[in-house]
């Protein structure tokens, strides 16, 4: 019988096939941990006097609590939040006790954990990646099962190198057409979602597939699959192409030699076989899409930038959702003053989301009263868009240029948004509180985001559109 | 852990749809390096003013919550982050189950490893405990039924072997290390 990615890859890291009493035992190739999700397990390890099975399957980076200021990253200056210096020592500790590579705050290999392990060409097709983190679905851009996990998991992980795991269904995304200018794979995750709801994919792996997911950079396909799990999905995967493979070409952990002539082999023989059947499936025209901006309290209240708030009756979990936001249903989001603009995040701080912002940026000035942050998601992305003048782009803008971290996407390294203020914001979470108390965010493409802090007020990015 | 098998308790009745992870413990309280004292932070922008002090009119907050086991919550419950702080708050706080319509598949891993038991129930049933906030309910993880004061009973369903473990106290970790051959055997095809 055909078969879908999905299947294959999951199959092929069946250590024990589950049955009805017991889940299958399923091999992880790649364990990504940070400071947050980790010292429990770390101490679930120390408890029972275990080590980490395969350290060598293990990479460790700090990010979600990091601060973004050069001088506290580099300059010696404390850590503003007492609580995360302690976290980011005890990872260390950690990584030392236990014999895995930590790319700890000044390593020029340190980012965003779903940014570097692209980045170093860790993340392959046909691999199992998992991580303390839901994003972890960034991952599946290359073909790869990748899944977020709890903290018990990432103890489960490094024990064994193994998670218990019961085979989830398939749901085929079909994307045919093409996304026209000014209409990003951030406005196209962001329909889908709005399409399927946030527990549209519970329970299953999305397989993202079509014309317009094929004409995706990897950047773009990361974008995609990072939101997977904003519409309750388990994961999201793309098929490995061309575009993969040239990606992963020059990357300085993929196979060398004769070794990535095999793993090529291997890897093209990934793609879902004509006629294999999935549990669902959608299809959509991307040619049909604007740019994308939501309203709400949560990923799928989501609209076309030109588009009024829906109105929906005797919905009282709507009705406090708008409250919160100060938004009434009806009105239109469009040219609404707004006081923050946040560029960083798993979904949208690689180089070229950083370039995108800067093509309308270049030569502009970002509106007096905003503030805008711009946190690219590596180092390597930093120094790359350095490299290319990008920093200068943004600082002459009036923006703030930082050191990578997850910064204002989840606050928890006191970047944060005040509380009743307006967030153009390029992460992934609109949810209540996510970027501060009472902070108020419009997630968007880094095209909108940089057009709304040039004009203050929630702007259509086509207004910037040359030629 | 201890076995789990038959407990009764009133609920408590959180209606909101896509209750998720960021609400039930804010980002800011994830800088700890331990799993206990979530309890006081659960919920805590909801629960709390910004002077610190309760909100009188929020449901954990009011005396009936008080000892309550069971919160029922709108469809997808628990949504977002794979924060297993989470659970670890819910549970701190005084929960041992969560009754939904449906529940976000990251929370209700992370909370079966905890002993907190994710119980789905048709929307009928939820739209009744909906109604009657502090009802006194018992679940039975033995026969996987929740048991309503009217006396109706309504299956659910809990994932075959993280039943058996909580049944019967067993780690799940213990049982993947009972694994260490079939594993090494894997990983020596592969190599």
């Amino acid at each position: 019988m055909p078969k879908t990615m999905f299947e294959k890859v999951w199959e092929q890291h069946e250590v024990v096939p589950e049955t009805a009493d017991t889940p299958a035992v399923l091999f992880i190739d790649l364990h990504l941990i940070h400071e947050v999700t980790s010292p429990q397990a770390f101490a679930m390890l120390k408890e029972r006097g275990l080590k980490v099975r395969r350290p060598d399957l293990t990479l460790a980076t700090m990010d979600h609590s990091t601060p973004t200021k050069t001088e506290q990253v580099f300059g010696g200056a404390p850590i503003t939040i007492e609580a995360a210096a302690k976290q980011i020592q005890r990872l260390e500790q950690n990584c030392a006790e236990f014999g895995v590579e930590l790319l700890g705050l000044q390593n020029s290999l340190r980012g965003i954990v779903h940014i570097i392990g692209a980045e170093l060409g860790i993340t392959q097709p046909g691999g199992t990646v998992v991580c303390g983190d839901s994003h972890t679905s960034t991952h599946g851009a290359f073909g790869t099962l990748a899944f977020g996990i709890g903290t018990t998991e990432v103890a489960h992980v490094l024990a064994t190198q193994c998670l218990l795991q019961r085979k989830p269904q398939t749901f085929a995304i079909n994307v045919a057409g093409t996304l026209h200018a000014g209409v990003t794979a951030k406005d196209l995750v962001l329909a889908i979602i709005g399409k399927i709801g946030v527990s549209g994919g519970t329970g299953h792996v999305l397989e993202y597939r079509g014309d317009a997911i094929r004409a995706l950079d990897m950047d773009q396909r990361m974008t995609v699959c990072n939101m997977s799990i904003e519409a309750g999905a388990r994961a999201g995967m793309i098929a490995p192409d061309e575009t993969t493979y040239a990606y992963l070409q020059d990357k300085p952990r993929v196979p060398q030699g004769e070794q990535w002539e095999r793993a090529l082999e291997r890897w093209k023989k990934l793609p879902t076989e004509a006629g294999a059947r999935f549990d669902r499936e959608i299809a959509m025209d991307a040619s049909v899409l604007e740019p994308m901006i939501t309203y709400g309290t949560n990923p799928g209240m989501v609209m076309p930038i030109t588009g009024s708030i829906p109105n929906r009756k005797d919905d009282p979990v709507f009705d406090k959702a708008l409250a919160y936001m100060g938004l009434e249903a009806g009105a239109p989001l469009q040219d609404r003053p707004v006081n923050v603009v946040f560029l960083g995040s798993c979904t949208n701080a690689r180089l070229s989301d950083l370039r995108s912002a800067a093509a309308v940026l270049r030569g502009r000035k970002i509106a007096k009263g905003v503030r805008m942050l711009v946190v690219p998601g590596s180092q390597e992305v930093k120094r790359a868009a350095e490299a290319e003048g990008l920093d200068r782009v943004f600082i002459d803008a009036g923006a703030d240029w930082r050191e990578s971290g997850c910064s204002m996407c989840i606050g928890m390294n006191g970047d944060l948004v005040g509380r009743g203020e307006y967030s153009v914001s390029t992460s992934n979470r609109n949810f209540e509180g996510r970027q501060g108390i009472g902070a108020r965010t419009l997630l968007a493409s880094p095209l909108t985001a940089a057009a709304s802090a040039v004009r203050g007020r929630v702007t259509d990015p086509r207004e910037f559109l040359t030629g | 852990m201890e076995p789990i098998k038959t407990f009764r308790s009133r609920t408590v009745v959180l209606p909101s749809t896509n209750i998720d992870t960021d609400q039930i413990i804010p980002a800011r309280f994830l800088t700890t390096t331990t799993r206990q004292g979530l309890g006081k932070q659960l919920f805590s922008d909801w629960r709390y003013n910004a002077d610190g002090s309760p909100k009188p009119d929020f449901v954990l907050n009011r005396p009936e919550a008080v000892g309550c086991q069971v919160l029922v919550g709108g469809k997808n419950f628990g949504c977002g982050s794979s924060r297993e702080h989470a659970p670890w708050a819910l549970i701190d706080f005084g929960f041992r189950a969560i009754i939904s319509t449906e529940i976000a598949d990251i929370f209700r891993n992370n909370s079966l490893k905890n002993g907190l038991l994710p119980v789905v129930v048709d929307d009928a049933t939820s739209r009744w405990l909906m109604d009657n906030p502090g009802a006194e309910v018992e679940i039975d993880l033995d026969r996987t039924t929740l048991r309503l004061p009217t006396a109706v009973e309504v299956p659910f369903t809990v994932e075959a072997f993280a039943r058996y473990c909580l049944l019967n106290g067993v780690d799940e970790l213990g049982f993947l290390l009972g694994k260490q051959a079939e594993i090494h055997d894997y990983e020596r095809k592969r190599a």
